[in-house]
């Protein structure tokens, strides 16, 4: 009996050990796979030339700005609209029918397909609307998409603010705005923004988003304004990969694509890491 | 004598929904005077010193009945504004609850946003706050350091001078020493008889010889009711009722 007990203790906590271990393993593995095959296409022409001879040679600068560009337009779309519902939700509403129906509406809006949102995108922003394929479409329909993540990163950040700040606030006759705009808001700025910035890098990832609303298969032209067109990193991996003239004889630039997708997403994460470092060291000491 | 009554409640009810927490208390609370109001956990202390202020209001599904009166006016009214009502009876936390800013900002914070905006006269406070809260001279040199890298003791000293900087009439303190090591306690005992010269102070606390140091009346507290209340010395000394005698003593509680 005593034995069994301290086997099934061991196997289980080691199966729990194996189960933690494989995230890290399934990352490592992705980056060796991505970085074996795609560092040879990256060289300083592969970042600042556009695609030449019908995407088979040349860099790939229109995709990253057009990720670049798509990106900003999610967080001038998704930060303030997030930020806003959250402090409603957490700091203003009465927690009764109205504030569960929005609730409810959020988590199922973290639920749609991103390829639904494509389509609604599609539909709404590019014909109902009028704006075409442009970066200002495909921003909204991203920002759409990653309300939820900044709605639950901003209210995460608002409820770790110790409620003895909102009370000693209140009790030097500051108003309710006044105590969110200047204790509460600053205090949960950090885990707002790194919330917000982990969404952000999900956003720039994903293909089926854009692939009606604002990437196009080519344009060697870079953006002019927030209604022109672009190119996506994403999206032109899966046009070479499956639509490209030569997919075999592009492998490497589909790998070098990938890999600059990867950094880009990597990179964002990394500066909402320190960031968030710098900004909570200058809140304490 | 001229004592004249700052604030007082009469025959005040407070629920909590259905749950009463507070039966018929009624106080007088003298201009210039320490009130202490002890008793056990969950008698109804804090309670009853958060309707001083309308803290309660913060929580959903809360009413009052009863009269609570500040200057001869009542608190309760629709026609007070509680942000100034706020103002006039400051607050001191159980916890030393200093923001995440500057020295400097933390006590410059309460002056913003009562609509101060000299530079000049802002500055002027936060020194007149600070020498008021006996803490002055251990932050001057630093009061664009972050409030949290100071000590427990301090924190809760410079939460006093945050809530003298806006220039109270009444002050609550919710067992101000509580958190606090036996020296810092005391600094913050001294602090309170000090104050009392130029402010009615009304202070929760567990600690029976606190009470006896520090207030001129106390108040007995048992299950939401005001059992009894007297001159500090006639309270701890001839007790009128036996259940005050008992609490005192450490029989019960």
């Amino acid at each position: 009996m005593k034995k069994h007990r301290l086997w099934a203790q061991k196997v289980f906590f080691l199966s729990f050990k194996t189960a933690a271990c494989l995230n890290g393993a399934a990352l490592l593995l992705i980056l060796y796979f991505m970085v074996s095959r795609g560092w040879r296409a990256i060289s300083w022409d592969f970042l600042t030339q556009s695609p030449k001879d019908s995407m088979t040679a040349g860099g790939i600068l229109p995709c990253i700005v057009g990720t670049t560009s798509l990106c900003l337009m999610t967080l001038m779309v998704a930060l303030p609209i997030g930020v806003c519902s959250a402090v409603y939700l957490n700091e203003y509403a009465r927690q009764g029918t109205l504030v569960r129906i929005i609730r409810l509406g959020i988590n199922n809006l973290a639920g749609v397909p991103s390829i639904v949102f494509g389509l609604f995108g599609l539909a709404f922003f590019c014909i109902v609307l009028k704006m075409g394929v442009s970066i200002a479409a495909g921003g909204l329909t991203l920002g759409i998409m990653t309300l939820p993540v900044i709605i639950g990163a901003s209210e995460e950040a608002l409820k770790a603010v110790p409620n003895t700040y909102r009370e000693a606030s209140f009790a030097m006759g500051a108003t309710k705005w006044q105590t969110i705009k200047k204790v509460v808001l600053p205090a949960a700025f950090p885990g707002i923004i790194t919330g917000s910035i982990l969404g952000l890098s999900r956003a720039a990832g994903e293909t089926a988003p854009i692939m009606y609303t604002g990437a196009v298969f080519f344009t060697p032209d870079l953006p002019g304004s927030i209604l022109d067109e672009v190119m996506a990193l994403p999206y032109h991996i899966y046009v070479l990969a499956t639509a490209g003239t030569n997919i075999e004889a592009t492998r490497h630039l589909q790998y070098g694509t990938a890999l600059v997708l990867i950094l880009l997403v990597f990179g964002m994460n990394l500066a909402a890491i320190i960031l968030r470092s710098k900004m909570r060291k200058k809140l304490r000491i | 004598m001229e004592s004249k009554v700052k604030m007082h409640t009469r025959d005040l009810d407070f629920f909590y929904g259905d749950f009463q927490a507070l039966y018929n208390i009624s106080i007088k609370f003298i201009e210039n005077q320490v009130t202490a109001l002890i008793g056990p956990s969950g008698c109804g202390k804090s309670t009853y010193l958060r309707c001083l202020n309308r803290m309660n209001d913060l929580i959903p599904g809360i009413w009052v009945k009863g009269e609570a009166m500040l200057d001869q006016k009542d608190i309760y009214d629709p026609s007070i504004d509680v942000v100034t009502l706020r103002r006039r009876v400051g607050m001191v936390f159980q916890k030393p609850n200093p923001f995440p800013k500057s020295i400097f900002e933390n006590i410059a914070y309460g002056l913003k946003v009562n609509g101060v905006k000299d530079r000049g006269k802002i500055t002027q406070r936060v020194e007149k706050s600070l020498k008021q809260a006996a803490i002055w001279d251990e932050v001057k040199d630093r009061l664009n350091e972050s409030a949290l890298s100071l000590s427990g003791g301090q924190q809760q000293r410079l939460c006093i001078a945050r809530a003298l900087a806006v220039e109270p009439d009444v002050l609550l303190m919710d067992e101000p020493a509580s958190a606090l090591d036996p020296i810092a306690t005391q600094k913050i005992e001294e602090l309170i008889k000090t104050l009392s010269s130029r402010l009615t102070i009304i202070i929760v606390t567990h600690n029976m010889q606190q009470a006896a140091r520090v207030s001129d009346r106390t108040a007995f507290f048992y299950m939401g009711k005001l059992i009894e209340i007297n001159d500090t010395d006639t309270l701890f000394t001839k007790p009128g009722l036996k259940q005050t005698e008992d609490y005192i003593t450490g029989r019960f509680g």
